[in-house]
């Protein structure tokens, strides 16, 4: 067996190769850059070094999200010991303006210069996408270098896994994934389980179309995954994990191949991990779009091959889950969160955010706002900050009408309700859930009706069918929402809505039926003028 | 996805020599994950991907092939590939447009591309024009949702597209449309 990773051997290494160059070139190499052109632009870079031999000056390092994805390709290029400054829209041409004044002149080229000042910036509180634009996702070594795997060091050295999960209670860390539970608790249940084969899963379905923050953790910082994992199944006793990707995520599952890979080559997976008694094998599995596969019993469904349609809980899967022996299921975000809680203390994190929503949350801002992208704010930040500080507002000096959380399974927020912190409980006394993180800024222009009949037509399609509420209600929700929406609708119609709308809600065996009326009754709560609007203008059509 | 494909498919040829008993060597690729996964019955999303990947959809014979090999009933290998919107059972064609319909997208008009794409090629959302050179397809969130509307065309992603720029792009691989 080969001697496991010296992490601090690898961190001194690094530091050095970081010294090496008088300049390093970080550029943005993640999904929403790549599609805005980052590809050349790190061609162009990487060439112009070649050309100008400029190798021992300059030195360009892919990396993962800097958050503006709006604003991509985006770049940063940073003086040994110094300054740095951040570039914007870097196309191939400006790259290399950009470097060869840097280099040369000593000088910033201001047109693309990013102001990072502006609260984009500096209202956000980064621990899970710390390394985001920081380290090279392909390099086991750049992450150890920014403190990876020093966590996972650290619990199997010197704690019990007892005392990890004390520390996970003490942070008081919700899950990520939409519900909220309390994650310490979840793990006692599968420590206190018991039997032989234990199985942790990573919940990386990620199935709120308009949210791509899991991704970006599984594709930018694979080893946080993995660490997260490893402490998790160290605490509760489980020798196997699995991690759940949506097939709609090639690279992702690719990095995350590669990384469990270069994980088990350095003695940090496998069998007698860091020379300790620990043993942990992780795995990948892949969806095949279906957003009902992200709920837990049809995740286990689907990994175990099968069609992936829900059980009825109890027994909850820590007591009866993967093949009948107890599973714990967290989502990516949460098991991302694991390292930095054990490195810095929980009671550190429990410093974060409110005092019933410890921490921060990830969201991927999008619709009608000036910057789009993936932020991290403190739990509790009102969603006014969010929308007007670190979104910058409503572009085309239009008015902001409704923030949309939780995707599906969430609700619409009107803007007197601007001041709401967010947080689990404050949004689901709107009628909305934190969801998963997505959050979709509409402006006046957008009807609210054609929102929930989107929403609506989501759930249809995705319904599973194996229960009937879910099945045929979501049917029948969508064709009332269809007809009112064309301006044929009655106010029968409408009744007939609402009413439906408690039936599936009340009556649906899984969480994708009960929370699929969530859409229309948030909008019809804040925006019944809107529905209303729509039967008179039929009503008047026909007198 | 595509550069995978564009690998296996590659790989395909190369190894042409090679004699798989059905004749057709794709399958030798199939056989190569089967094995590596050891015949395992929950390998059975896994390698209906491969098998997509390499044929680019699931003929039935490729499903009673992948029953077959993990000995499955084929009824529960057919029930497993209709339950997942990502397994297609009809060859795509020449050239395929995806547009993004994620909430991001649908907020900035995505729908009107379905529509304007649909009508101008009369292929409705999620099959193959008449002639087989375009696939419609939509997509629920490709994770660029700061590029919205997003739409991928034979592979490339697009950012900001709208009905125009769209349009233009479908007509300068496949044709004016009819
Ligand atoms: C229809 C439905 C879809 C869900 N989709 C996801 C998802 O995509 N990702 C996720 O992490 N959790 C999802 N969940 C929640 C999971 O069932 C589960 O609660 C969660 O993964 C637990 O992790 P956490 O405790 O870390 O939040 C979904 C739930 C339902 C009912
Ligand atoms: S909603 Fe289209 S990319 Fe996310």
């Amino acid at each position: 067996m080969a001697a496991p990773i010296d992490l601090h051997e690898v961190m001194e290494r690094e530091r050095e190769e970081r010294f090496r160059t008088r300049w390093r070139v970080k550029a943005c190499s993640s999904t929403a850059c790549l599609s805005a052109g980052a590809g050349a632009t790190i061609k162009a870079m990487e060439d112009l070094v070649e050309r100008d031999d400029m190798v021992l000056e300059v030195q360009v390092i892919p990396t993962g999200c800097m958050g503006l994805c709006s604003a991509g390709p985006l770049i940063r290029m940073m003086r040994r010991g110094g300054d740095e400054a951040d570039y914007r829209n870097v196309t191939p041409e400006a790259a290399v303006e950009i470097v060869r004044s840097h280099v040369l002149d000593e000088e910033p080229v201001p047109e693309y210069q990013l102001d990072t000042s502006m609260p984009f910036f500096t209202s956000q509180e980064r621990v899970v996408l710390a390394n985001g634009g920081v380290i090279n996702p392909d390099r086991i070594e750049s992450y150890v270098a920014h403190g990876g795997y020093q966590a996972l060091e650290k619990a199997l050295t010197t704690m019990k896994p007892k005392a990890v999960v004390e520390e996970i209670r003490k942070s008081g860390i919700r899950g990520r994934g939409g519900a909220g539970y309390p994650v310490a608790s979840k793990w006692s249940l599968l420590a206190a389980a018991s039997g032989k084969t234990k199985y942790v899963v990573a919940n990386g379905d990620e199935g709120d179309p308009g949210a791509y923050m899991d991704r970006t953790i599984m594709e930018d910082d694979p080893h946080r995954l993995i660490e997260g994992i490893a402490i998790a199944a160290y605490a509760t006793g489980a020798n196997q994990a699995y991690i759940y990707v949506r097939a709609e995520y090639p690279r992702a599952i690719e990095r995350l191949d590669r990384a469990i890979r270069v994980a088990r080559r350095n003695r940090l997976l496998g069998r007698k991990i860091l020379d300790t008694n620990f043993d942990l094998t992780v795995e990948v599995r892949i969806g095949a779009g279906a957003f009902v596969c992200g709920e837990e019993t049809a995740l286990m469904a689907s990994i175990e091959g099968r069609r992936g349609t829900p059980q009825l809980r109890p027994p909850y899967p820590t007591e009866k889950g993967l093949w009948g022996s107890p599973t714990m299921i967290n989502n990516v975000e949460t098991l991302a969160n694991i390292a930095p809680i054990i490195s810095r203390g929980g009671d550190w994190f429990a410093s974060l955010g409110t005092e019933k929503s410890t921490g921060t949350k990830v969201f991927a801002l999008a619709g009608d706002i000036t910057n789009t992208g993936l932020i991290e704010v403190p739990m509790g930040t009102t969603l006014r900050e969010i929308v007007e500080d670190i979104g910058g507002g409503i572009p085309d000096g239009k008015q902001f009408k409704a923030a949309q959380t939780g995707g599906p399974s969430g609700g619409c927020i009107p803007s007197k309700f601007l001041d709401t912190p967010v947080d689990y409980d404050s949004l689901r006394e709107l009628g909305s859930i934190m969801g998963s993180g997505g959050l979709i800024v509409m402006d006046e222009d957008v009807q609210m009706p054609d929102v929930a009949k989107y929403f609506m037509e989501f759930s249809m399609d995705e319904s599973c069918g194996k229960c009937t509420p879910c099945r045929v209600g979501t049917v029948q929700m969508h064709n009332l929402l269809q007809r009112l929406c064309d301006g044929t609708g009655s106010k029968q119609d409408l009744r007939d809505l609402e009413h439906l709308c408690s039936v599936v809600r009340d009556t649906s065996l899984c969480g994708l039926g009960q929370a699929a009326p969530n859409p229309v009754i948030s909008t019809l709560q804040y925006f019944r003028d809107e529905y209303i609007a729509l039967i008179d203008q039929q009503e008047v059509v026909h007198a | 996805m595509s550069d995978t494909r564009t690998r296996r498919v590659a790989g395909a040829t190369d190894s042409q020599q090679g004699d798989h008993p059905s004749g057709d060597n794709r399958f030798d690729l199939v056989d190569k994950h089967l094995k590596r996964a050891r015949y395992e019955q929950d390998q059975l999303i896994e390698t209906l991907h491969v098998a997509q990947d390499v044929f680019g959809y699931l003929s039935e014979d490729i499903l009673i092939y992948v029953a077959r090999a993990l000995r499955l009933p084929p009824s529960m290998v057919y029930g497993v590939a209709t339950f997942y919107h990502l397994f297609t059972f009809d060859p795509p064609g020449d050239h395929s447009c995806t547009v993004c319909t994620g909430t991001a997208c649908f907020v900035k008009g995505a729908d009107d591309i379905v529509q304007a794409v649909s009508d101008t090629y009369s292929v409705p959302a999620g099959e193959t024009s008449e002639d087989g050179s375009l696939t419609l397809k939509t997509a629920r969130c490709l994770g660029s949702c700061g590029l919205a509307p997003v739409v991928v065309f034979d592979g490339n992603v697009l950012g900001h597209q709208d009905t125009e720029s769209t349009l233009e792009l479908v007509a300068g691989a496949v044709g004016g449309g009819g």
